[in-house]
């Protein structure tokens, strides 16, 4: 059984997947639809899509004719994303500013 | 409903810093790296607070004076170790039942006398999610919006 440990973050880690799960988080919408605002191709856009939906980010439902791409209403695994991306931008904050600190802090005399 | 159980997240780092000062910057001052973007107040972050003994607060600061908590300090254990509760929830939300806290240990091991590997896990994080919320929020348009909001921001921001 695989977990989306690490995955979740390699996931978002493509900037174009990123955009894709972002509006996605603002509506559901088709492949054409997302293309549109996407300096990308449909085809593009669908292995994308293949790619957040096999990691479980991502569920689609047919609508007719229509495949509706939405993040995955349980939630889980998109909160889990979201907050793997908080935690990878902010220990590579935390690792500058670590290594920018004052070298001989006057600790010692307090 | 019965809740999931939701792996924890892990993240590790490397930092040319000796231990002491690892600690030190990811406490005493917190913020000044913790990126500005992920906060829950309405007013714009000021700072951040990380209150350096167990059963501290852990807090931001609004650029109006106003104050939002994050968490407590479970544990306070320089340089090595510190466990911090994170009570945000999927709202973007602090929810003060302690039933609701996920943890966050941040694990110090000095690599040499300059380099420190930081060690941290984020897990209970089911208890931050009550299922039929989550899925009310995100089908409903509840506070999963400026979460996402956020997320955009932030992944915006990345260049």
């Amino acid at each position: 059984m695989t977990t989306n440990g690490v995955e979740g973050l390699g996931l978002l880690g493509d900037p174009t997947r990123r955009a894709i799960f972002e509006l996605l988080a603002r509506r559901p919408s088709t492949v054409g639809e997302l293309a549109r605002q996407l300096p990308v191709t449909r085809p593009a856009v669908s292995q994308h899509l293949r790619v957040l939906k096999d990691g479980g980010l991502v569920v689609s439902q047919a609508q007719g004719t229509r495949r509706i791409y939405r993040l995955n209403p349980d939630g889980v695994t998109a909160l889990r994303a979201y907050l793997d991306r908080v935690w990878a931008e902010a220990l590579t904050t935390f690792a500058k500013a670590a290594q920018a600190a004052p070298v001989d802090p006057e600790q010692e005399d307090a | 409903m019965t809740s999931t159980t939701i792996p924890p997240l892990t993240g590790t780092i490397t930092v040319d810093a000796p231990i002491e000062r690892a600690f030190r910057v990811f406490t005493d001052a917190f913020g000044s790296w913790w990126p500005a973007e992920y906060h829950i107040g309405q007013a714009d972050m000021a700072t951040a607070i990380l209150e350096p003994r167990e059963g501290g607060r852990w807090y931001e600061q609004g650029v109006d004076g106003s104050e939002c908590d994050w968490g407590r300090v479970l544990a306070w254990e320089p340089p090595h170790r510190l466990i911090v509760t994170w009570q945000i929830n999927g709202q973007w939300q602090y929810d003060p039942d302690p039933a609701h806290a996920s943890e966050i240990e941040i694990r110090f091991a000095a690599d040499g006398p300059d380099r420190t590997t930081v060690t941290l896990e984020h897990r209970h994080l089911e208890r931050l999610v009550d299922g039929q919320a989550l899925r009310d929020g995100i089908t409903g348009g509840g506070g999963w919006p400026s979460l996402l909001e956020l997320f955009a921001k932030a992944a915006t921001n990345q260049t």
